[in-house]
């Protein structure tokens, strides 16, 4: 599996590190205790096409936005996410 | 049939031509009073216990492919119960005694081998750690022994003991762990549970849940027909989100690709399991003389049943710095299980918040030595509505209570675990 690194070119899976789906948005401070237990612990878990996060720590350090087939590695587009990997609040 | 000393006598006066089947092949009935789904070790466990130990028999093991298809056919058979965590510890050790007396059980050769687990430890910290650990065990009373670098060069002198970044300064000993035949694990539980009349239907995949107006599970619809239930039992391990889906469900689960490796054949060479404690490598050596090992999970999520180059030469690394003798050996095969990883590394046994729906799921990579407890403790659940004693505590809503098993302590990060 090569991501082509949208600053580095096509690079082997190894050089990045994956932080998993995507879709998970941290709730706000007033979001109550539902919220949080929902965007720490429960996963679509998709079979098929997801939008995932990886981090090219082993080149430009750049957060990146994959979207990749979990059914056969496909990857199918990837996008610069700058920031995406800070614990940032959803507004 | 039942095998015994006559009945290989029997067989052996026609050349062992008319063995009959192991277990029938059977066609689906229009209800049961239990119906598992998957037809793993997990799944056939669990139905060989509800009809041996709580007099249900009128139980189905649905199975999509041929039973052991999944991950009881792709895992390294290793068998232990050196874990550390209330919750966890009396359970393995619980699976582990029902290792000890399985051939018997089922009536069915399983190749239960105790030749004994080694975690090796490379620093003082370690040491420490293992000593904690082993010292937990054997409050359970279970056996442990902390051996120094000379106990451990007896065993296995040709490890690299003065490796200078990870010197071997001595390992965690469980002598009653060891392995097991993975495929005749299988047979012997479908042979055990089929004798009691248990349907084995393979070739029928659930494709979705009948409900009620209530919402409670009534049933389950199939690749072959409709099949209605008193109760349903999930025991997918790897497509548990897969199936959760289809009643509505999230599960704190990521599906993630384990590999494993087997060499080439090789004289006896490696006595017991092995563990490599500075990265992540274990290995034991088959019947056959192939070494079996393997390492981490290759990180991402995954249904492919397939993994990528990085970890091959990450696991065969460690295989290097553990034991450089092997590094002209030939790797024969190499395949990927579909591991469900749960949010803290441990196991999910439970009623689910849909009426007639209760869950098996989230083994991690710990899967295969957990087979005969799991099957256990979910026959108890499945048949009493209650845990059984020594698994209360792999409750699906564990995470919301904050009553988390994180063995490894590395919180919900499941690629970690």
């Amino acid at each position: 599996m090569r991501i082509a690194c949208p600053f580095c070119g096509p690079r082997e899976n190894s050089e990045f590190s994956y932080l998993g789906d995507a879709k998970p948005k941290r709730p706000g401070p007033d979001a109550g205790e539902d919220a949080v237990y929902e965007y720490v612990y429960l996963r679509d878990n998709v079979a098929g096409e997801m939008a995932e996060l990886w981090y090219h720590g082993g080149g430009c350090r750049a957060w990146l936005q994959v979207r990749r087939n979990t059914v056969t590695h496909e990857i199918l587009s990837v996008e610069p996410a700058a920031g995406a990997g800070a614990a940032s609040v959803t507004p | 049939m039942k095998y015994s000393i006559f009945s290989l006598a029997r067989a052996a006066l026609s050349g062992h031509r008319n063995w009959p089947r192991t277990w029938r092949d059977a066609e689906p009935k229009p209800r049961y009073d239990v119906v598992i789904i998957g037809g793993g070790g997990h799944g056939l466990a669990t139905a060989y216990h509800l009809a041996a130990d709580y007099g249900i028999t009128n139980v189905a093991v649905l199975e999509k492919g041929w039973i052991g298809s999944g991950n009881a056919g792709r895992n390294t058979t290793i068998i232990r119960s050196n874990y550390l965590l209330p919750g966890n510890i009396g359970f393995y050790e619980l699976s582990m005694k029902l290792w000890e007396r399985m051939e018997q059980d089922l009536n069915y050769n399983t190749m239960v081998s105790q030749r004994g687990v080694l975690n090796l430890y490379h620093s003082d910290a370690q040491r420490d750690a293992y000593a904690r650990r082993g010292n937990a065990m054997r409050i359970n009373g279970i056996d442990a022994e902390l051996l120094d670098a000379a106990a451990v060069r007896k065993m296995v002198p040709f490890l690299n003991f003065d490796n200078a970044r990870f010197p071997i300064q001595g390992g965690l000993l469980q002598r009653r762990g060891g392995t097991a035949r993975h495929d005749a694990v299988v047979w012997g539980y479908a042979h055990a549970a089929d004798r009691r009349g248990v349907d084995i239907i393979q070739n029928c995949e659930v494709t979705s849940f009948t409900r009620d107006a209530g919402g409670r599970v009534t049933g389950v619809e199939t690749t072959r027909g409709t099949i209605g239930a008193g109760k349903v039992g999930m025991a997918v391990a790897g497509s548990s989100s897969r199936v959760a889906a289809m009643a509505d469900l999230r599960l704190p689960i990521e599906s993630h690709v384990l590999q494993a490796f087997v060499s080439e054949g090789l004289k006896p060479l490696i006595p017991g399991v092995m563990t490599f404690g500075a990265g992540h490598f274990y290995v034991s050596q088959s019947d056959k003389g192939g070494l079996v090992f393997g390492g981490d999970i290759d990180g991402y999520n995954s249904y492919a049943q397939r993994g990528n180059m990085p970890v091959m030469e990450d696991v065969c690394e460690g295989g290097m710095a553990l034991m450089p003798l092997i590094g002209r050996l030939r790797l024969l095969r190499q395949w990927g299980g579909i591991m469900d990883m749960s949010m803290d590394g441990s196991p999910i046994i439970d009623r689910t918040p849909v009426d007639g729906l209760f869950i098996n799921a989230g083994w991690c990579y710990g899967g295969f030595k957990a087979t005969p407890a799991s099957g256990l403790v979910f026959a108890h659940l499945l048949a009493r509505n209650e845990p059984h004693a020594e698994a209360t505590r792999f409750r699906l809503d564990r995470f919301q209570r904050g009553a988390m098993i994180d063995e490894k302590g590395q919180g919900a990060q499941p690629n970690l675990h």
